[in-house]
């Protein structure tokens, strides 16, 4: 039993790492980035690429792995998404051209990966096994989930804290008021992308070391999740993401738990069902206001 | 005599096919406070919003002697142009001194001090969200925040719209204040007789074109503006 709940707080991290950023984008520009798990994939890449080709330990890879996907995701902005708004486009062709970007960069990694699993180098992950009673517990899970809260709560810091969260809260509340009060609006839209990849590559990496299997189209199965999480979280706010993120987790788990083995195909259904049910119950969410809401 | 510090030169702001603004030249000189009055739709806020960038315009700005058209809104604040746009815009979902950390932007916290010293009113509430504040007090939140920018020229846009006259007395009472302080003012407002009795100098305003120009006291005394604007 307290084995699950490790791997659903596992879980749940890895999810709310990989929502809140889908959700600060959704926050301050009210558009639905599907080429977020393509930064997430290139996350787990990328940190390949550093550990294969440099060497470099797990723990320097996964920083490469938030610095590269967080200044793609400025790239990805300013080609899938900066030439639309100067437009004035709608939201709905912002999101096809996310996901046409995102199609464009997948069947490239597979042209130069291929479809299929790929692993880190033997011996480059650390392994350790705790041992708490009867249960039997993944060390580096532990690490995972420890590092996901560090920076769940270093984003908590820079949005409510600096200037720059500042900015970036003006400018999803009330892009008028922000660019009267001074805020360079390209500079916070810019530093959005940056922390909103940058987590969502790291969130890649950290689940390719659990799990020791990369692929290209790894990140396509966390979109809907990602956006159901952020739905029932409240939509754009951050701690609801977080929230429904572990709600997601433990609901998966459960699933599996206490569902007998002939049903184990269900268990999207009932965590699905779950959510459903938070969003009949509340149609909000469960923190229905964004990081600010536009008045 | 010093230049302006504020010279527009045919100014044009257009949206889409429609012009609203047909060629206006007016002047702002340093320590004045100088008033936009005319109706509805004659084209006041579309002057303001050009002047902070919102919106594209023909023409030229110059400020303090350096030309600002085509500027993003933030180099203009930065330059030291700063707005308190009609109906105030308040952030709501973040707290009065978070609101005033806006304008602050970094500058030393002891502005904030005389920030509370000057809105007392703002002190007693700083923790509160600035939406729960009545109307005037977001409009004192919305003058304190644009001063904590540190204007060289503070523009602002109907100061008094959508609130209780003992309210707007207030606000006319702290902008006398602020005049006295020498702060340089570009002040639109519908409420003209106000506006006028503040201002040293006036320009009237129809249909995007500045019909009328005099000091405050020229236009209080003119009986077709106290026809049209003052009721009288």
């Amino acid at each position: 039993m307290a084995e699950q709940l490790y791997n659903a707080i596992f879980v749940g991290s890895i999810y709310a790492l990989f929502a809140v950023g889908f959700a600060l984008v959704f926050s301050v520009l009210d558009i639905l980035n599907l080429a977020h798990p393509v930064v997430f994939m290139l996350g787990a890449f990328v940190a390949l690429f550093f550990m294969s080709t440099f060497g470099a330990p797990a723990a320097l890879a996964a920083v490469a792995a938030f610095a590269v996907t967080g200044v793609f995701g400025i790239f990805l902005d300013r080609v899938a998404f900066a030439p639309l708004r100067r437009r004035g486009a709608p939201p709905l062709s912002a999101m096809i051209s996310s996901l046409g970007f995102a199609i464009v960069v997948i069947r490239l990694m597979e042209l130069r990966y291929g479809p299929d699993l790929v692993s880190y180098p033997a011996g480059s992950l650390p392994q350790a096994i705790l041992q708490i009673g009867d249960a039997r517990l993944d060390g580096l899970r532990l690490l995972i989930i420890g590092l996901a809260i560090i920076l769940m709560a270093a984003l908590t810091y820079v949005v409510r804290v600096t200037q720059l969260g500042r900015d970036i809260r003006a400018l999803a509340e009330n892009p008028r008021a922000a660019r009267l009060l001074g805020v360079d609006v390209d500079r916070a839209i810019a530093a959005t992308f940056f922390i909103s990849s940058g987590l969502g590559g790291v969130a890649g990496a950290l689940l390719g070391f659990a799990y020791n299997a990369i692929y290209p189209q790894m990140g396509t199965p966390y979109e809907l999740k990602a956006f159901t999480v952020m739905v029932v979280g409240g939509m754009g706010s951050l701690p609801g993401a977080v929230l429904g993120a572990y709600i997601l987790g433990i609901g998966e788990i459960a699933a599996l738990v206490f569902l007998p083995a002939e049903f184990a195909e269900l268990r999207d259904a009932l965590a699905f069902g779950l959510l459903f049910l938070v969003l009949v119950i509340r149609p909000r969410g469960l923190l229905g206001h964004r990081v600010a809401d536009r008045a | 005599m010093s230049p302006p510090l504020l010279e527009v030169e045919d100014l044009r702001v257009r949206y889409g096919a429609v012009e609203a603004v047909h060629g206006v030249s007016f002047a702002v000189n340093a320590g004045e406070v100088t008033t936009l009055i005319g109706a509805n739709g004659a084209g006041k806020s579309s002057t303001l919003a050009a002047l902070s960038g919102l919106v594209p315009a023909g023409g030229r700005i110059r400020f303090d002697g350096r030309d600002i058209a085509g500027a993003p809104p933030h180099a203009i604040v930065r330059a030291g142009i700063v707005q308190v746009p009609e109906g105030r815009e308040i952030l709501a979902q973040m707290t009065v001194e978070e609101n005033l950390l806006m304008g602050l932007r970094g500058r030393a916290r002891s502005d904030l001090d005389s920030a509370y010293e000057r809105f007392p009113i703002l002190g007693e509430r700083r923790a509160l969200l600035a939406g729960s504040l009545s109307g005037g007090e977001q409009q004192m939140l919305a003058i304190a925040r644009a001063l904590l920018a540190r204007p060289r020229l503070l523009l602002l846009d109907e100061p008094s719209l959508g609130l209780a006259p003992l309210i707007v007395k207030r606000v006319f009472d702290t902008l006398a204040d602020l005049r006295r302080q020498g702060i340089t003012m570009l002040l639109v407002e519908q409420n003209a007789l106000r506006a006028l009795r503040l201002a040293d100098r006036a320009y009237v305003m129809e249909l995007g074109k500045l019909v009328m120009r005099g000091t405050g006291q020229d236009l209080l005394g003119d009986e077709g503006v106290a026809r049209t604007y003052l009721g009288g």
